[in-house]
């Protein structure tokens, strides 16, 4: 299965809409950078990250979240991680496909 | 040698536009530094946030763990340098389920009819 990675934020590239178009069920996505922004909830985006995350399992780099303040505005059921949680991540998945 | 009123040019109004969120380009901070530059001078000075620059004055910011530096007080500072007009787009606030009081400053909402408006009063428009 493939890591995605995507920092690019949402609402200023279609990196992340373009990402979720092509990944398979099951695989991961972790969100970091400016990508931090796809993964909160009550924006434009919240109704996109929800649905893909019926299929696929998505994370999100907790030092890049806290460092934009948007901390409490999380969506439930991503997964925070560390950078050693992003280091994990990318040991247990077979490819890492970092998205630009 | 100097001209006695060196320090009486014209003053221009000048508008910066921020669009980028802070810390994932250079961008949010460099305008920081250029708008402060501006002040120093004794100009007109207007901050407008757009797009992904409204995360720019989001509170809570916290570095720590990616060791960049919290840039985001230095925005309650502009008080001391005479820029006090700031303005957010009401569009970009609404986009993101953002309101005023997630701002860590107070600024002014305006509609993109009346951000026109303004833009079209200043000398000069500096977008970042």
């Amino acid at each position: 299965m493939i890591l995605h990675t995507v920092n690019k934020s949402p609402f200023e590239k279609n990196t992340l809409t373009s990402c979720l178009k092509h990944m398979k069920s099951g695989s991961s996505l972790l969100l970091i950078e400016d990508g931090i922004f796809g993964a909160l909830d009550n924006t434009n985006f919240t109704a996109q990250i929800s649905e893909a995350m019926k299929d696929v399992n998505v994370y999100v780099l907790e030092p890049d979240l806290n460092a934009r303040g948007v901390q409490d505005s999380l969506l439930d059921g991503i997964k925070k991680v560390d950078y050693a949680g992003f280091v994990d991540l990318t040991t247990e998945h077979d490819t890492v496909d970092a998205w630009l | 040698m100097y001209e006695e009123d060196e320090h009486e040019g014209t003053v221009k109004k000048f508008m910066y536009v921020n669009r980028k969120a802070p810390y994932g380009t250079i961008y949010a901070l460099e305008s920081l530094e250029v708008v402060l530059i501006g002040a120093a001078f004794d100009q007109d000075i207007s901050m407008v946030f757009m797009d992904d620059g409204v995360y720019q004055l989001k509170k809570g910011q916290d570095t720590k763990a990616t060791e960049i530096k919290n840039f985001s007080p230095t925005y309650r500072a502009l008080e001391m340098y005479d820029v006090e007009k700031l303005y957010v787009s009401k569009d970009s606030m609404t986009e993101r389920g953002l309101s005023e009081e997630d701002l860590i400053v107070p600024v002014e909402q305006l509609s993109a009819a009346e951000m026109s408006e303004l833009m079209d009063e200043q000398d000069v428009v500096l977008s970042f």
